[in-house]
């Protein structure tokens, strides 16, 4: 394998496809980067599990204000047009379904939809979060991730094996290699880097690319 | 009508052992720190209350707060989203050592199952956790082609609340993302003690402003100066202050 985007490379594609105006949540860690690549003349409104809506970038270094953190527990600032809220109304606007987009990291993402990003299994401290809640009420959960793991093994798989978040709750991935949707119970290639050529982007996959028209070539610029 | 007290320790001084006590917060952020160091304060002189049940969105981070409750030895079971944090090491080695049982709950049911129990609504049904371990044994049912999971209510006999501005009647506002499920916890609890920034007289605080209606509310307590769970793990510390663990 030549090359593969950068986690940066992933979270810049996964902006490009958010409407200006959107109500977005993004999950804790990676794809809290997605923010940062915005196109210009877009803005989304991000939404936190801890009841703030339209919150902005971090503050400067000891100008942090402990009350307004976001789901990561890191300090924000707030945008104007700000809303703060109590948790039941956070997850309302998450269950009812009012988010437009949540972006979430996967260990493992199944053709049939299936998540896994919670648990890698008995051992350790169980913790969830508010991933199952995410998964079950944005209109779109995309998910952004390398192709395969540190070992080189296949994170989109047939069936997952991990502990589930949500069954066939995923539509559209975003990976190191691909932009794949999921549709009817299948993984639906819309992109891939123009570098790798189909037969090794399948052998990296761990179920069938299916192909539903053209395959454009995935360009990111250096970031 | 006056439901201020003068001190903390007067505040807490009722909460029985075995008792189910939601405490509010988010992490650090809204967590009523000064409210949990006084329980504290009453077991090591009392040996009281122990082998409490808490609900909390997390488990504590560091020695201090909610993490030296469970440091003390005080916590039987904890209910909760997300038991991690910078530093778990409290909660993970009881955990671990199988000296506190864990319920994980999704946050979002988490804070719909205290909204209900606040509201008197039994059980709710949500798409959270469908065909996932944390389903596992609960009733399912199928509305309009989608299937939804039964959840219970969540109440308590006691919730511990962070408000920015209180008034006598038990009126409360909380301070921007200081809210978070201490509306919802003053809902769900018989009994309800706050600690507020200030205490103002009644009708000072505008009606329109009113987070939590004092009618959820029992015990108001002035701490002025709050301390930020984020700002002690910062410098260091711990609670009791010097105990080194």
């Amino acid at each position: 394998m030549s090359e593969k985007l950068s986690n940066a490379q992933i979270a810049w594609r996964a902006a490009q496809d958010i409407a200006d105006g959107a109500y977005v949540n993004l999950g804790i860690g990676f794809p809290e980067m997605v923010a940062q690549y915005q196109p210009p003349g877009r803005q989304a409104i991000f939404h936190t599990e801890n009841g703030i809506l339209g919150f902005g970038e971090a503050p400067p270094q000891g100008e942090e204000d402990w009350d307004m953190i976001n789901a990561g527990k890191k300090a924000v600032t707030l945008n104007p047009g700000a809303a703060f809220f109590h948790h039941a109304d956070s997850f309302a606007m998450v269950r009812g379904g009012h988010l437009d987009v949540a972006i979430l990291g996967a260990y493992e993402v199944a053709e049939n939809g299936d998540l896994a990003n919670w648990s890698t299994g008995p051992k350790g401290v169980p913790a969830v979060g508010g991933a199952m809640d995410l998964v079950h009420g944005a209109k779109r959960v995309a998910v952004i991730t390398e192709h395969v793991t540190k070992d080189g093994k296949p994170k989109l798989v047939k069936r997952c094996t991990l502990p589930l978040t949500g069954v066939g709750c995923v539509t559209r991935l975003y990976t190191s290699l691909a932009v794949i949707d999921i549709e009817g119970g299948h993984f639906v290639l819309r992109e891939k880097l123009p570098s790798i050529s189909l037969e090794t982007l399948q052998s990296l996959t761990g179920a069938e690319l299916k192909l539903d028209g053209p395959v454009a070539d995935l360009i990111v610029p250096e970031l | 009508m006056d439901k201020t007290r003068a001190t903390l320790a007067e505040a807490v001084a009722d909460i029985p052992d075995g008792a189910s006590v939601m405490i509010g917060g988010f992490g650090g952020s809204g967590a009523p720190i000064e409210l949990i160091h006084a329980l504290i304060d009453r077991f090591a002189a009392t040996g009281s209350p122990k082998n409490l049940t808490l609900i909390n969105n997390n488990a504590g981070n560091g020695h201090v707060g909610l993490a030296a409750l469970i440091e003390q030895g005080m916590v039987r079971k904890l209910i909760c989203s997300f038991p991690r944090s910078a530093d778990p090491r409290v909660f993970t080695q009881k955990y671990q050592a199988g000296e506190i049982e864990l319920e994980l709950v999704p946050q979002g049911t988490l804070a719909e199952r205290i909204r209900a129990g606040g509201a008197g609504i039994p059980a709710f049904y949500t798409p959270t956790g469908f065909g996932t371990l944390l389903a596992e044994g609960k009733a399912i049912e199928t509305f309009e082609g989608r299937s939804y999971v039964r959840e219970r209510w969540l109440k308590a006999d006691v919730a511990l609340i962070k408000a920015d501005v209180a008034d006598p009647y038990g009126n409360l506002t909380y301070r921007m993302a200081a809210r978070n499920f201490n509306p919802l916890m003053a809902m769900a609890a018989a009994t309800t003690i706050v600690q507020a920034r200030r205490i103002v007289a009644a009708g000072e605080i505008d009606p329109e402003t009113v987070i939590t209606p004092g009618i959820f509310v029992q015990y108001v307590v002035e701490v002025a100066n709050p301390a930020q769970e984020e700002v002690l793990n910062r410098a260091g510390a711990r609670y009791p202050e010097g105990e080194v663990a």
